[in-house]
Formats: structure tokens, C-alpha cells, sequence
């Protein structure tokens, strides 16, 4: 009598297990999402270490060609008349944009800006690291950082 | 732990890991093992009861386990047929709670009967007609399986299931109580011969669909702020119709038909899918301060809710009152004598609780299994609102996604609502447990939602035909026209 109720008990926990089992294995497996593996982003950080910003460049929209020699101070970017990188575009605002170097590496920040920065395709909502060579857009500007 | 039905499963559990490859699995066959495994499981819950309840144990049982058994492998088959990736555990969770349920009915069929026997009545069982709702509802179940293919077709036909619903959910409150009487203080059946429907399980799926289609369709309109109080971004006060209209459907509900569970129900599943479509948790601190609005004015004006609440605060005070604490004093007595381990299937007396079969029914369970049973039911309920989640989670449209969450959160609410009450956690509310319960609406209405999750979790999991599609050529990055996005915050 006793064992059976225990045992029913156990049977339906094994029931519970066996399906949190199946959700386990199934956690990353089908999801449609694509699961970061840890391995491969360091191997891409490490190749791009030995190569430090040395220059801004803007490639497209009126200032192409421009070049700034990157000192360590930040850089800012909008249509304001003491900004280091002066952004005669409609779609800049005064202040837009700001680069910074951090350790080694240098990061885009949003200030605020009514049309927003991109890095690469994706908008700027919080300071991101800019690789190497992935344009900024800044309205019709867009500039990337080189060696 | 190494139960045999992992080693069973060996095979597609090992293939799932790798997750792109191009046969993705459809993990049939360990929704297969697992249904054999919820029928064995069922049959030794039968055995038991009849061994306690000394009645002949004959191979009579084991014939009943195969059919359950059947009777699931027809709705695996069909599955494996109109949708084959489907989530391997939703079916085998619920064959669990429905088998559980049924062998639990049984039990108090064979309590009431000898009770009735004792007294020299004659009444009516209850466990052939639920056995009989079982195969509706499953043949239910393979028809919108069946016609719906594509849970994203029934987004055409939302405002036409959005009035179906509400024509269905007020349908009681206005006939005749003839046709639509008035049992255990509330207006919500629909009676005819000798069988009895609430239109209000159906109308809380219709109106669900509806709202996930009109919440898709709208919902940069409910992204718009309005005016800013005290640092928080209130919703202009044109948006807030909706919100308006499924408190007023809510509290119509509670007024007119004395149904404060659905009540309960719909309006918290309603502010789920707002705060899921919008991300703004404004939604849910306004709908709470409406839904506690209603509840005072509710409170103050009927006696029935005041009654409830009695009853919540303290069951003993109102142990001798008609309609009184009497049910839920009861119910805590069963949970109290089943204690941590249970008094055994079979071996408790459940028949005590009135209406141990419908919305009692946790509270017979938790005396016979014990807290450890209930817990592992309340856990296999909990999978499967996760895999419903889940599969919200991983649909790539938005309709599915809300449809999805909607449905899950739905169920577990169900769960929530029905199991709080006979705890004493909230005040009781008249729902079924889904697929636990005695009751025919609930069950068929419980299987289309479990069709539909079934459906969306196919959508999600079959791997997207063909090659992935190209990137679109986009314009060079200069000439890129600026989009805007809202910053989150």
C-alpha cells in the first residue's frame, strides 16, 4: 500500500523529468534564433588587436576625403561650430555624435541625435565599439576608422 | 535519474542539438515515448484507484490504457501528418492531465455512487460522459488542426471571430433560463437534453484571436505616447479603447452573468497581450487600477462577490452559511489530511468537497497524491505554458507570437486562478483546471488551444524552405534613407 503510493509518486515525477529533459536538450536546437558561440567571436577580437586606429576618414557625403589623425581625445561630430568633425548635413543635428577611445578601443556614441547614427546598418542607441573599417552614418556622412 | 524512455529517445534527442543542419528534426518519436509513457502513467493511477476502492482488478485495465493510448497515438498520428514539427511535449503533457483527470473522476464516481447507494439514490455517473467529451474533443482537435493550416489565415477572419465571441459570451446572460439556467449562482450555461455547453470557453479563444490580430494591426498606435505624469509616458487617451473595451466586456461579464472567473480571465489575459505587443508596462499599472476599480464597485454592489470574499478571509466564520466557507473549508481539510505524501489514489475521501470533479478538483487530487503530486501536475501544466511560450518566442511573425503567448498565458492562468482559489491564495472563482476537469466546454475549448499552440509551434520549428533568402541588394550605405527608431528605454 505504502510502497505503491510512493511509487505512483515517483512514477509521475519521472514523467516531469523525462519532459524537462526534452526541454533541455531542445534549448538551443530549432529556435529559428542563432545562438552565439563563445568561441568564434574571440578568435575575430583577437585578429583585429594588432591593428590600433590611427585615422578618421570620411568616405561619402560632402567632408569625403577628410582625414583626422586620431590623438586619444574624443571626437565630436554635428553641425555645432566647435565640433571636431563640423557636419554641414541636413540630417545632422548640432551635437550628434561623439567618438571616444576607451582602453584601446574607440566607441560611437548617440548624443541624442534627431535622425540617429548607424553603425554599420544598425542605429546607435548606446556607445558601441567601432571595429575597423564598419562605416558610421551620420545623415548623408559616413565615416570609418583606419590604421 | 536515467528513465528508460531517455534511452529510448536517444536517437532524435542526440540529432536536436545540432540545429541547422538541413533534416531538422521533428522529434516524433520522442513525442511517441513520452505519450506511452502519460498512458502507463494512467493506467498504474487506475490500477491503484481500483486496488483501493476494492474493486476486482481484472485485465479490464489494461484494455483502458491501450485505448487511451489509442486514442492519443490517433492525434500523434495526425500530428506527424499536418504538423510534423510540431512541439514534441505539448500532446504528451496534456494526454497526462486529461488521463489523470479521468482515472480522478472515476474515483469520485465511485465515492458518490456508494454514497448514493447508502442513501438509496440512484445517480448518474459522471466519468462516461467525460470519456465521451475526451473523444469530441480530440476529433475537435484534428479538425483545426486539419483546416488550419497556417495560423497566420486566421488573422483575415478576426473582427468576423472577434463578434463571434462576443455574441457567444453574452449569448447566456440574455435567453431564457430555459435554455440558459442559472446553476451554482451563474448565468453562463447553455442547456439542452441532457447536455450542457458554456459558449464562454469558445468566446475566450475567439476573442483572444481577435485581439492578437487587432493588436498587430494597430499597434503603432499603442506605441504613441501621450503626455508625460510623474516621468512615465501615458497612452494618448483615444488609445486607450481597447483597454476600455475588455474592462467593460470583463465587468459585463461579472455583472450580468455572476462569472467572476472568465471575468478574471479575460481581462488578465487581454493585458498580457497589451504589454507583450508594446513592451510599456503603463498598460498593465493602468488595467491593474481599472480591474481594482471594478473589483471595489463589484464588491460594494453584489452580494455574491461579498460573499466570496468572505469566504476567502476566513472559510470557517461562514462554514454553516448557505453558499457559505463550507466548500473551501473542505478543500483544506482534503489538502490537510493528503499532507506532503498523500493518502494514496483510492484511499482518501475527496467526495467530501462539493464538486470535488469540477473546480475542486486540485483540491481532491492534492489529498490523494499529497503535495508532491499536486506539484508535479502544477509543474507539467508549467511545461506546458513554457513550450507554448517558447514557441511564441521562436515564431518569426508577430500575429504567432501574440496568438502564442496569448493562448499559453491563458492556460496557466486557468491553472492560476482555479488552484489559488481552492488554496485560499485569492478568492474562489467558478473555473474548470483545463483538462482536469469534469466539463465538456472546457475540454473542447482546451483542445482547439492546444491545437492552435500545437500550430504555432509547427510554424516555429520547421526549418524555412529552400535556401535562406537572399538579402535584399540594399542601397549603398550613403544613400540609405534614415529610418527612425524609437529608443528604448
Amino acid at each position: 500500500m505504502q510502497l505503491t503510493r510512493a511509487g505512483f509518486l515517483a512514477l509521475l515525477w519521472l514523467f516531469v523529468l523525462a519532459a524537462l529533459r526534452v526541454v533541455r536538450s531542445d534549448l538551443y536546437a530549432a529556435s529559428g534564433l542563432r545562438v552565439a558561440v563563445p568561441g568564434f567571436r574571440k578568435s575575430t577580437a583577437a585578429k583585429m588587436r594588432g591593428k590600433a586606429p590611427r585615422q578618421l576618414v570620411v568616405t561619402h557625403g560632402a567632408l569625403a576625403g577628410t582625414r583626422i589623425t586620431l590623438d586619444g581625445r574624443p571626437i565630436m561630430m554635428g553641425r555645432a561650430d566647435d565640433s571636431t568633425l563640423v557636419l554641414d548635413d541636413d540630417y545632422a543635428s548640432t551635437r550628434h555624435a561623439r567618438l571616444s577611445l576607451r582602453g584601446t578601443d574607440w566607441y560611437v556614441e548617440d548624443l541624442g541625435s534627431t535622425n540617429g547614427t548607424y553603425l554599420d546598418r544598425a542605429k546607435v542607441t548606446q556607445p558601441l565599439r567601432v571595429p575597423l573599417g564598419v562605416p558610421i552614418r551620420i545623415g548623408k556622412t559616413v565615416i570609418e576608422l583606419r590604421s | 535519474m536515467g528513465s528508460p524512455v531517455q534511452q529510448g529517445a536517444g536517437p532524435a534527442a542526440g540529432q536536436s542539438s545540432a540545429s541547422n543542419d538541413p533534416a531538422a528534426p521533428t522529434r516524433r518519436g520522442t513525442e511517441l515515448l513520452l505519450l506511452g509513457f502519460a498512458a502507463f502513467v494512467v493506467s498504474a493511477a487506475l490500477m491503484l484507484v481500483e486496488a483501493n476502492q476494492e474493486q476486482q482488478l481484472t485485465l479490464r485495465i489494461f484494455w483502458y490504457g491501450l485505448a487511451f493510448l489509442g486514442l492519443f497515438a490517433v492525434a500523434h498520428v495526425a500530428v506527424r501528418k499536418f504538423a510534423p514539427y510540431a512541439d514534441p511535449l505539448i500532446l504528451p503533457c496534456v494526454a497526462l492531465l486529461n488521463g489523470l483527470g479521468l482515472v480522478m473522476i472515476y474515483r469520485i464516481d465511485l465515492a458518490m455512487t456508494e454514497k448514493a447507494l447508502r442513501a438509496g439514490r440512484e445517480i448518474n455517473n459522471d466519468v462516461p460522459k467525460q470519456i465521451l467529451w475526451t473523444t469530441v474533443a480530440l476529433a475537435l482537435f484534428l479538425a483545426v488542426l486539419i483546416v488550419v493550416k497556417d495560423h497566420r489565415t486566421l488573422t483575415k477572419y478576426s473582427y468576423t471571430f472577434g463578434l463571434v465571441g462576443l455574441v457567444l459570451l453574452a449569448l447566456p446572460a440574455f435567453l431564457p433560463s430555459v435554455i440558459a439556467p442559472t446553476i451554482n449562482g451563474a448565468k453562463i450555461w447553455l442547456k439542452a437534453g441532457p447536455f450542457s455547453l458554456q459558449p464562454g470557453e469558445f468566446a475566450k479563444i475567439l476573442l483572444l484571436v481577435f485581439f492578437a490580430a487587432f493588436l498587430v494591426s494597430k499597434r503603432d498606435l499603442f506605441m504613441a505616447a501621450g503626455r508625460r505624469v510623474l516621468g512615465v509616458d501615458l497612452p494618448r487617451a483615444r488609445d486607450l479603447g481597447p483597454v476600455v473595451f475588455a474592462w467593460a466586456v470583463s465587468l459585463g461579464v461579472l455583472v450580468f452573468q455572476k462569472d467572476l472567473g472568465t471575468s478574471l480571465l479575460f481581462f488578465g489575459t487581454i493585458l498580457v497581450m497589451l504589454y507583450v505587443a508594446t513592451e510599456r508596462a503603463v498598460w498593465v499599472v493602468l488595467g491593474l487600477t481599472l480591474f481594482v476599480g471594478g473589483a471595489v464597485v463589484a464588491y460594494n454592489l453584489f452580494t455574491h462577490v461579498q460573499q466570496r470574499v468572505a469566504n476567502w478571509f476566513d472559510p470557517l466564520a461562514t462554514y454553516a452559511d448557505a453558499g457559505g466557507g463550507y466548500q473551501i473549508a473542505q478543500a483544506l481539510f482534503g489538502l490537510g489530511t493528503g499532507g506532503v505524501g498523500g493518502t494514496g489514489l483510492g484511499a482518501g475521501r475527496p467526495e467530501l468537497v462539493p464538486l470535488a470533479n469540477t473546480d475542486f478538483i486540485a483540491a481532491a487530487i492534492g489529498e490523494e497524491l499529497g503535495f508532491i503530486g499536486l506539484a508535479a501536475l502544477l509543474l507539467v501544466y508549467t511545461v506546458l505554458a513554457l513550450r507554448g511560450m517558447r514557441s511564441a518566442l521562436a515564431v518569426r511573425d508577430t500575429f504567432g507570437k501574440l496568438l502564442g503567448g496569448g493562448l499559453s498565458f491563458l492556460l496557466i492562468m486557468q491553472v492560476f486562478v482555479v488552484v489559488g482559489g481552492v488554496t485560499k491564495l485569492i478568492p474562489m472563482t467558478g473555473i474548470t483546471a483545463p483538462f482536469l476537469s469534469y466539463g465538456g466546454s472546457s475540454l473542447l475549448a482546451n483542445y482547439v488551444l492546444i491545437a492552435l499552440l500545437l500550430r504555432i509551434s509547427d510554424a516555429a520549428r520547421r526549418p524555412q524552405t529552400g535556401a535562406r533568402p537572399r538579402p535584399v541588394p540594399q542601397a549603398p550605405i550613403a544613400e540609405a534613407h534614415t529610418v527612425m527608431v524609437e529608443r528604448p528605454t
